[in-house]
């Protein structure tokens, strides 16, 4: 590290990503630090949550270009599906095309993925597409480096059918703790809540994130 | 009659396996005092700000090959469309090429779609052409421009990631420019202000980097006009001798003074023609 060998290594997401379904919707969250070599804060304000369409979500974490690539990929894809079925698409198709993405390139790439949103035949769903493409579908979901100092607490404090201010509060409380402990996580907060109504974006700022000593 | 076949798994996209075969030699010939020429690097401190009417790029001008400077004046900002320039810091020939190559094609497209090119195109095809090889073309950019949008910066990973942000630096000197720039920018300067800033970040990694050096180079771009400063500072200047060391007339005392004419006869005298045809 004293040659800087960061400089060659690849801008990493680092990341701590959740989402997390509630009554009637989902909360999608992520930090905001794009690292290299564990050493270097390439970025402090980037955001891992991305549209990939109207009431869908996905977040990113692993190697940035490969996340990037796929998730240009998948929006790309995406639309033409949603074009040519007529209708909004399902949450499960979009978590289908990313881990064909993921599946097929397996030995190429080092992304994971979150895929979370609203559609009309399930409502709302949160999907996991691992690094070699498997795909789960789950009531709540973390992952990236600092989703390891959290699996405690998201256990412990998750609880089905949850208003949207508890799902708020878990989601941004479970971020606040692993961006404490993880250095390569950190930043800021984006928040998406997807309802039936409307996609919603959110960002609360380092200095306004909800302190240790002060959660319950 | 049913046949069988066998799905073989094509490989597709570009194979990288000479890069490992080119790895294996290197290391392999160090063992024997070979060392392989180093690729000349630009080193370098680049950084580019978002002010209120526009983009501001700068550069510093030092290549380096290994430990010497190859080049004191060397341009880092490369022109992609006439309201679009990018900094280039990395391997000095991969900068220059990708920019080459990608300016072109955005020509082509300009032509195509009979608009001026967006920062936002020449973004996604400096990325996909970047993440197409691997990080193996070592180019890391800095891109900034004005379109019918407004005005835009994004930093650009040899790996393929961008980030589009309204400060950014790149290049061994970034530290350096970034300290400043975390310190001083504010959103919708004057382009004074934003020059000076951009002068200062630059200033700051040719003093404190050893890759970067020379003189600051900057590129304004607004609406409608590009300034192009080369060069905006020259924070380097060569020093000049203020002695001498040549001895006047008079400082040693002449005792006597000779002069005896050599005789020299001619013994032989040839002539050779010069082809000049």
């Amino acid at each position: 590290s004293v040659n800087g060998e960061w400089r060659s290594s690849k801008v990493s997401t680092g990341t701590t990503i959740i989402a997390v379904t509630y009554d009637g919707g989902v909360v999608i969250g992520s930090d905001s630090r794009a690292s290299m070599g564990g050493e270097y804060v390439s970025s402090r304000v980037i955001n891992k949550v991305v549209q990939v369409h109207d009431k869908i979500f996905c977040c990113m974490a692993g190697s940035l270009a490969d996340a990037q690539a796929v998730t240009n990929a998948v929006i790309h894809q995406l639309s033409f599906h949603s074009m040519q079925m007529g209708e909004p698409p399902l949450v499960q198709s979009a978590a289908s095309i990313m881990r064909s993405f993921c599946y097929n390139h397996r030995d190429e790439l080092s992304a994971g993925f979150i895929v979370a949103g609203w559609d009309s035949k399930r409502g709302p769903q949160v999907f996991q597409v691992s690094l070699g493409g498997m795909v789960l579908e789950q009531e709540f979901t973390i992952a990236g480096s600092g989703s390891t100092y959290i699996y405690g607490y998201v256990d412990a404090k998750f609880k089905p059918g949850m208003t949207r201010e508890e799902c708020l509060t878990f989601t941004t409380n479970a971020l606040s703790l692993a961006m404490d402990r993880d250095n390569v996580s950190g930043g800021v907060v984006h928040l998406a809540i997807v309802t039936e109504k409307e996609a919603e974006k959110q960002l609360i700022p380092g200095n306004k994130l909800p302190v240790i000593q002060s959660l319950e | 009659m049913a046949t069988v076949s066998v799905c073989q798994y094509q490989p597709r996209g570009f194979s990288f396996e000479n890069c490992k075969r080119n790895a294996l030699l290197e290391a392999d010939s160090t063992k024997f005092g070979f060392n392989a020429p180093a690729a000349r690097k630009t080193g370098t401190t680049i950084c580019g700000i978002v002010f209120k009417d526009g983009v501001v790029l700068g550069a510093d001008t030092r290549a380096t090959e290994g430990m010497v400077v190859a080049d004191k004046n060397c341009s880092k900002i490369h022109y992609i469309s006439p309201n679009i320039y990018c900094c280039g810091a990395g391997t000095a020939a991969d900068t220059e090429m990708t920019t080459q190559i990608i300016s072109s094609n955005l020509e082509l497209h300009s032509l195509t779609t009979s608009r001026l090119p967006r920062v936002a195109t020449a973004n996604r095809m400096l990325k996909q052409m970047l993440f197409r090889y691997q990080g193996y073309i070592g180019a890391a950019l800095v891109l900034g421009g004005v379109d019918c949008t407004g005005p835009h910066l994004y930093s650009i990973y040899p790996h393929g990631s961008t980030d589009k942000l309204p400060y950014v630096t790149m290049g061994s000197g970034s530290l350096a420019a970034m300290a400043v720039f975390e310190d001083r920018f504010k959103p919708d300067m004057e382009e004074e202000e934003a020059k000076s800033l951009v002068r200062d970040a630059i200033a700051a990694g040719i003093f404190n980097d050893l890759g970067s050096g020379s003189n600051i180079d900057l590129c304004v771009i607004t609406k409608g006009k590009v300034d192009y400063l080369r060069p905006h500072d020259v924070a380097n200047n060569k020093g000049v001798r203020t002695g001498s060391y040549r001895y006047k007339r008079g400082t040693t005392g002449v005792l006597t003074k000779t002069v005896t004419p050599l005789n020299l006869e001619v013994v032989e005298e040839s002539i050779q023609t010069m082809d000049t045809s």
